[in-house]
């Protein structure tokens, strides 16, 4: 079975139609990957998969091992095991980024059926896998995002995609406002929960990422349907050519793999 | 954001926002009250009660026939029905056997095991270890803890009407000192009408050991409170003091109207916090306590410093503004507040700083939280009197706005009259954001989790200035008075 499977996905958002009819299925340990021009409809995929009710989901389903996701609310969802790396993560000013983190593994271990961790257990999980993105420990005691740089966001983000080790993993643009170190950083950190059950979707802009998260399937969104699919190959095609193929007339419907 | 999440996010909050009051208790005990209605005899009746002398009597008196001639200030942004003062109880008290308890084995059961249900032990080794606390119960005080620790420091930690017997020298310098009798028309009534509330006298040099608390629980029916606090802090003496107070809940309205005066001698600190937990009235907006009331410091000596925390969350209506007069050269004032509104609540609340002496110094941080159809006024006021060269204030007053049929409103007055002030003032209004709650939910943490995580965040600055055991005790009653306003 399919970790995540999108099925004819039609999605509006205040009356206007993003989505129309897009079609994805991601097995566990796959990594795929999302290009596209602007407002192709990238980063509401990302958001309808998390549950930002703000979409308006018309036709289609999104399904977690075969389970819909469409009536669980955004928190049940994140306690299944899907978890979203924001483009733009949101600054909430007076809660200490620790507290924050710690109320959210708990919230996922409970539904888990596992122990919450006790504040000495969190602060050990917290050493190990604050390595993984070389972040500075300081940044724990600050407001959640508050006065981050850009690069210190994203990485708070794959740090808690480590914490919080979720089945399956959508990146939106993770790499927008990286330099290039930060950006073998954020990538490594990905790389290492890469795993035989997880499955990931990263959703970009540029082919730089895919250099160093490389991809075993690359999509092309147009107009909210994907028109082309392929691997690694297919990213590298794009940065060379860009997405005139596609754009310049009508795009077909084509489903993924 | 669509319109589907702000349905949502409404839904969501309202259903934080409407957890039940579980304080709404009445406590069935044998009472016995004045009728009601005021008059010059019910003052006489009422002082005769207590026992007091001519002067406080005469006092009484003079603040009631002042009272006749005042009217009921209309300038606050608040909406109620006119008050019928002629229809409230101005005396209840939980009928003593015989003389009345000379020590807590003597309180009454009942008494006990209600503060007992409201997590205020008075036993003495199940209390708060630190704490020692005077609880008024209606008009009176029936219990004061750890009162012999305290004495051996010398410190004065009593109910009122006990201090005007044992200490009328101090009373009677003290009374009406910071807050005249002429003050306001709620001060003035209580002046007239006060039963009880607690006294406090700290010693030159002394630190106070332990945390002084009252706790006031209005029970009875149709009764207003109108208690009188009096703390005192020598030269070089500090004090942290804390108040904490809730009432059953019933659907008429009630009158609290309180005064709290405070006297910092030289180099002497004094930190006064409250939690305000008065019945607020149902979603409707039926009910809830009328908290009119008058809290003034006064900084009068040199280096002195008075501190006011207060964590608002009950009454229907709230019209207070604790103030420093800060009269002595070097002195400080501060005021923290978080002022929470539901449902049908409305609060005009703020400070009044006022500089007299030269290098005085203010802070103001000011969180208000609306919610449901709630009001929430900051009004503040900070005035810099010709003497006071180099008089610093800083105020800050932040309005977190949940759902779009609540208000926020800030009325600041500032009138410098030296050249050499310097003045900072920072205001913000923000909305919980969808896209905060949305980013929490996503990280598996629910709804009413995430909003009493951002709110809590937005109160933080003032949470921090709360002794531990109160920030935490804060922090629940937050979560509760949201209850109902997430959706």
């Amino acid at each position: 079975m399919s970790l995540i499977e999108i099925k004819n996905l039609h999605v509006n958002i205040e009356g206007k139609q993003i989505l129309k009819g897009l079609n994805l299925a991601i097995n566990p340990g796959e990594v795929h990957s999302i290009m596209g021009p602007n407002g192709s409809g990238k980063s509401t995929l990302a958001q309808v998969i998390a549950g930002n009710t703000a979409f308006e989901v018309t036709e289609g389903d999104v399904l977690l091992e075969g389970e819909s996701l469409l009536g669980l609310s955004a928190d049940e969802r994140a306690v299944k095991g899907v978890f979203m790396a924001f483009q733009y993560p949101v600054e909430i000013p007076g809660v200490s980024n620790m507290i924050f983190l710690k109320a959210a593994v708990n919230a996922v271990r409970a539904a888990r059926g596992l122990e919450e961790l006790d504040a000495m257990d969190f602060l050990a999980l917290v050493k190990q896998k604050i390595t993984l993105v070389e972040m500075d420990e300081g940044l724990l005691k600050r407001s959640v995002n508050e006065g981050f740089s850009g690069g210190e966001k994203k990485r708070n983000e794959v740090f808690q995609l480590a914490l919080l080790e979720p089945r399956f993993a959508v990146l939106d643009e993770t790499d927008s406002g990286l330099d290039i170190d930060a950006l073998r950083i954020v990538a490594a950190g990905v790389n290492a929960m890469r795993a035989k059950d997880r499955g990931f979707l990263v959703i970009t802009h540029y082919q730089r990422l895919l250099n160093y998260i490389v991809p075993d399937f690359v999509h092309v969104l147009v107009d909210g349907r994907i028109v082309e699919s392929g691997d690694k190959s297919l990213a590298l095609h794009l940065e060379d050519k860009g997405y005139a193929d596609w754009l310049q007339t009508e795009p077909q419907p084509a489903s993924a793999r | 954001m669509g319109d589907t999440k702000e349905l949502e996010t409404a839904r969501t909050l309202e259903a934080i926002a409407s957890e039940k009051y579980k304080y709404g208790f009445v406590t069935d005990i044998e009472a016995e009250s004045v009728p009601p209605g005021l008059s010059e005899d019910v003052i006489r009746l009422i002082s005769a009660k207590k026992g007091e002398p001519d002067w406080l009597l005469e006092w009484r008196l003079k603040a009631y026939r002042h009272w006749l001639t005042m009217t009921e200030p209309t300038w606050a942004f608040i909406h109620y029905p006119p008050i019928d003062y002629q229809q409230i109880v101005y005396y209840s008290a939980p009928k003593k056997k015989g003389d009345g308890p000379k020590s807590l084995e003597e309180v009454d059961p009942q008494l006990l095991e209600t503060y007992a249900k409201l997590g205020i032990p008075l036993n003495e080794q199940k209390a708060l270890a630190g704490v020692a606390v005077d609880a008024v119960f209606d008009s009176v005080s029936v219990a004061t803890t750890f009162r012999e620790t305290l004495a051996k420091e010398g410190i004065v930690f009593c109910s009122f009407s006990e201090a005007v017997k044992t200490h009328p020298e101090l009373v009677r310098k003290y009374l009406g000192s910071v807050v005249p009798y002429s003050d306001n028309y709620f001060a003035t009534l209580n002046s007239a009408v006060f039963s009880d509330g607690s006294f406090c006298y700290i010693p030159k040099g002394i630190r106070c050991p332990m945390e002084l608390s009252t706790y006031f629980r209005i029970n009875a029916a149709q009764t207003g409170q109108f208690e009188r606090t009096l703390i005192v802090a020598d030269e070089g003496a500090t004090v942290s003091y804390l108040e904490g107070c809730t009432a059953p809940m019933r659907d008429e309205n009630q009158l609290h109207a309180a005064v709290v005066e405070l006297v910092a001698m030289d180099n002497a600190t004094i930190k006064y916090s409250t939690i305000q937990n008065w019945y607020p009235g149902d979603e409707e907006g039926k009910g809830g306590i009328y908290n009119f009331v008058t809290k003034r410091g006064k900084c009068a000596g040199h280096h002195s410093h008075i501190s006011w925390t207060q964590v608002e969350t009950g009454s229907a209506i709230t019209w207070k503004y604790p103030s420093c007069i800060l009269l002595g050269d070097h002195s400080v004032g501060e005021f923290y507040s978080v002022a929470m509104v539901n449902h049908f609540q409305q609060a005009d609340t703020g400070t009044k700083m006022i500089h007299i002496g030269k290098d005085t110094s203010s802070t103001i941080v000011s969180k208000g939280i609306s919610a449901g159809r709630g009001q929430n006024s900051y009004r503040g006021q900070v005035k810099i009197l010709p003497g006071a060269d180099h008089a610093r204030n800083f105020t800050q007053c932040d309005s977190l706005l949940i759902g779009d049929k609540c208000g926020a409103h800030t009325f600041p007055y500032i009138e410098v009259k030296n050249p050499t002030a310097h003045m900072e003032h920072e205001a913000t209004t923000s909305k919980v954001g969808e896209d905060q709650l949305f980013y929490l939910n996503q990280r598996g943490i629910d709804d009413e989790n995430a909003l009493s995580m951002i709110v809590n965040g937005f109160c933080k600055q003032v949470f921090r200035e709360l002794p531990m055991e109160f920030a935490v005790e804060a922090t629940k009653l937050l979560s509760i008075s949201l209850e109902g306003s997430v959706g």
